[in-house]
């Protein structure tokens, strides 16, 4: 059959269209296929870095153009308390939530990686808060740690925890600690369900060969388990790091940066000066100035994991 | 199965398991009971006698019929469903090109532009979004679903061209071969013969994808400002706050409701969501 297609292919037909031998060159082809690619991602991620970056040695305003100031933007910014506090908090909520998150999930995982009744389940309900739109849910967190109506505060007093009110959302200290609560809350779930598939992919005869041995848990989880999964660990972590480095929701329903300023991180600051007062250039330069941090955390990672899948 | 004694599996397994359930699904029952209940009960403090905050003995519709009545929130619901809808399918298209290209296609540069596509799915929205609102501005898609629809596909395409790509080496080489020996052209071959055996792939990444634009907040709070454009998460956020006064029992109302569609997608299609979300994560 297929000799046959190829020789009546061969010696009956003419020459194919243009436009067929256009896609027949596998260059050409692959120019085509990458073309809306290309031109989405250049005209709205390439094209506004640059726009970014120009608009951020100028003094533009909303509706004003502005002129070349050179880096007056960002040596106010190095000048300005609100931006070192902003700095000082996004390493902070990045630092603590990753170790939680971490911790929690691989617990999770563990835990998940067992065979027991309603697992399907278990695992679908788990994930709900990884979905569900995190604006809609974090009003339920700020519901939950409203001042007067907290259901919190009803449980700590029941529990004879405490005689007067907390005022959760009111304090910087306690603010930042529900704001880190709630992202642990929502990342807890993907740190768990992509562990979850690294650990299915060990070979469960690898612990019992280690087991036969005579490890003990512990040291079979250390020298066995985690050494495999390190690989998906780091790609998780980098995925999540920058993820809440670069958070925005969370704080901006919960505290809106405050009280007092006390939680902005990169990107609620930049939106309060850049949207709410209008600054553009000095917000475009307070978000430009994630990008280094955020560029070096990709480099190391991906060298680091380019190193496991080498060896 | 668990073995050991029964107190180990109570310590180790079970009370554990209850505190995460109880810890990650706590919020939802939250929403439910806040979204039925009357106002009367929800504004008693937290400190009042007999005040029972888990459960409601005279469950109530108005919050919910207040929403969908007096408020904009059956429109939002509509823009949402339309621009996550669109930027899906754009992004599902330019991602099973671009995947297709970069995994079966011999060309200059590929290497280093399967790099540059990774590297944009590492770009967060919050890095670019006072240089892009102005850009939007520029070319007057302000305050359109457009301004969503076509800036979305910036962080679905790296996505779905990652996840596509896996799913392409994985398809034998042979079967291709053997339909271009049997006439077919390179554009038949990958039409007919290797996108339809990526079939589940491109669920998962469809899939990923809708949720993910579902839940897109910081463009669609700066580019969009008229009440009737805004999407869920922008609408209840700006909309159902009058002055400083939170109407919680609404705002509950709308969360769930604005949850569902992403729920529902959710609930039919987990196993293709998982392996979406760890395909994206193993690359």
């Amino acid at each position: 059959m297929a000799a046959t297609a190829v020789t009546t292919a061969a010696l009956g037909d003419a020459p194919p269209p243009r436009r067929q031998r256009l896609l027949e060159d596998e260059r050409k082809l692959a120019f085509l296929l990458l073309l809306p690619t290309m031109l989405l991602l250049g005209l709205f991620i390439a094209y506004p870095f640059v726009r970014g970056i120009v608009l951020s040695v100028t003094d533009s305003r909303v509706g004003v153009p502005g002129d070349f100031v050179g880096l007056e933007n960002y040596r106010r910014l190095w000048s300005d308390s609100i931006f070192r506090q902003s700095v000082y908090n996004t390493f902070l909520y990045t630092g603590v939530t990753t170790v939680f998150k971490l911790g929690l999930g691989l617990w999770l995982a563990i835990l998940l990686n067992r065979s027991f009744r309603g697992k399907a389940f278990t695992r679908a309900f788990i994930l709900l808060p990884f979905i569900i739109p995190t604006v809609l849910s974090t009003f339920a967190w700020k519901w939950m740690f409203d001042p007067t109506f907290s259901v919190l505060n009803w449980l700590l007093y029941r529990l004879g925890a405490i005689t007067g009110r907390i005022n959760w959302l009111g304090d910087p200290d306690l603010a930042m600690i529900s704001i880190m609560v709630v992202n642990i809350w929502r990342g807890v779930p993907f740190f768990a369900i992509s562990l979850l598939a690294g650990l299915q992919t060990i070979s469960p005869e690898l612990s019992e060969a280690a087991a036969i041995d005579g490890a003990r848990p512990w040291k079979r989880f250390w020298y066995v388990t985690w050494p495999l999964l390190l690989p998906v660990t780091m790609v998780v972590v980098l995925f999540s790091v920058i993820q809440t480095f670069a958070d925005f929701q969370i704080v901006y329903v919960m505290t809106g940066g405050g009280p007092a300023n006390a939680t902005h991180l990169f990107a609620t600051y930049a939106y309060q000066i850049g949207v709410g007062t209008g600054l553009l250039s000095q917000g475009a330069a307070i978000s430009l100035a994630m990008f280094p941090i955020l560029f070096l955390i990709v480099v190391v990672q991906l060298l680091y994991i380019r190193r496991v899948e080498v060896r | 199965m668990i073995e050991g004694a029964r107190w180990k599996r109570w310590v180790f397994f079970y009370l554990p398991m209850a505190f995460f359930l109880l810890f990650l699904l706590f919020p939802f029952y939250w929403m439910v009971i806040t979204a039925i209940r009357p106002d009367g009960e929800l504004y008693r403090p937290w400190n009042s006698i007999n005040y029972n905050p888990f459960w409601t003995t005279q469950p109530t519709w108005d919050h919910v019929r207040g929403l969908l009545e007096e408020t904009l929130f059956a429109t939002w619901m509509w823009n949402t469903m339309f621009i996550a809808m669109a930027s899906t399918v754009i992004s599902l298209v330019c991602g099973v090109f671009a995947g297709y290209a970069l995994a079966r296609l011999n060309f200059p540069f590929a290497g280093g532009l399967g790099t540059g596509i990774f590297i944009t799915y590492l770009v967060p929205q919050t890095l670019l979004f006072i240089p892009l609102a102005e850009i939007i501005r520029n070319y007057s898609l302000g305050d359109t679903p457009w301004a969503l629809i076509l800036t979305y596909p910036t962080f679905l395409i790296p996505f779905c061209t990652w996840l596509m790509m896996g799913y392409f080496k994985a398809v034998p080489k042979e079967l291709e071969e053997c339909a271009r020996i049997d006439g077919a052209s390179r554009w038949q071959a990958m039409l007919y013969i290797i996108i339809p055996v990526a079939i589940p792939g491109i669920l998962s990444a469809g899939i990923f994808a809708f949720t993910l634009s579902w839940n897109e907040f910081i463009y669609a709070l700066v580019f969009l400002s008229s009440p009737d454009q805004k999407t869920v998460p922008v609408g209840v956020t700006s909309e159902l706050i009058r002055g400083d006064v939170f109407f919680w029992g609404q705002l509950m109302a709308g969360a769930l409701l604005g949850s569902i569609p992403v729920a529902i997608a959710y609930s039919f299609f987990v196993e293709h969501y998982v392996s979406g979300l760890t395909g994206s994560v193993k690359g």
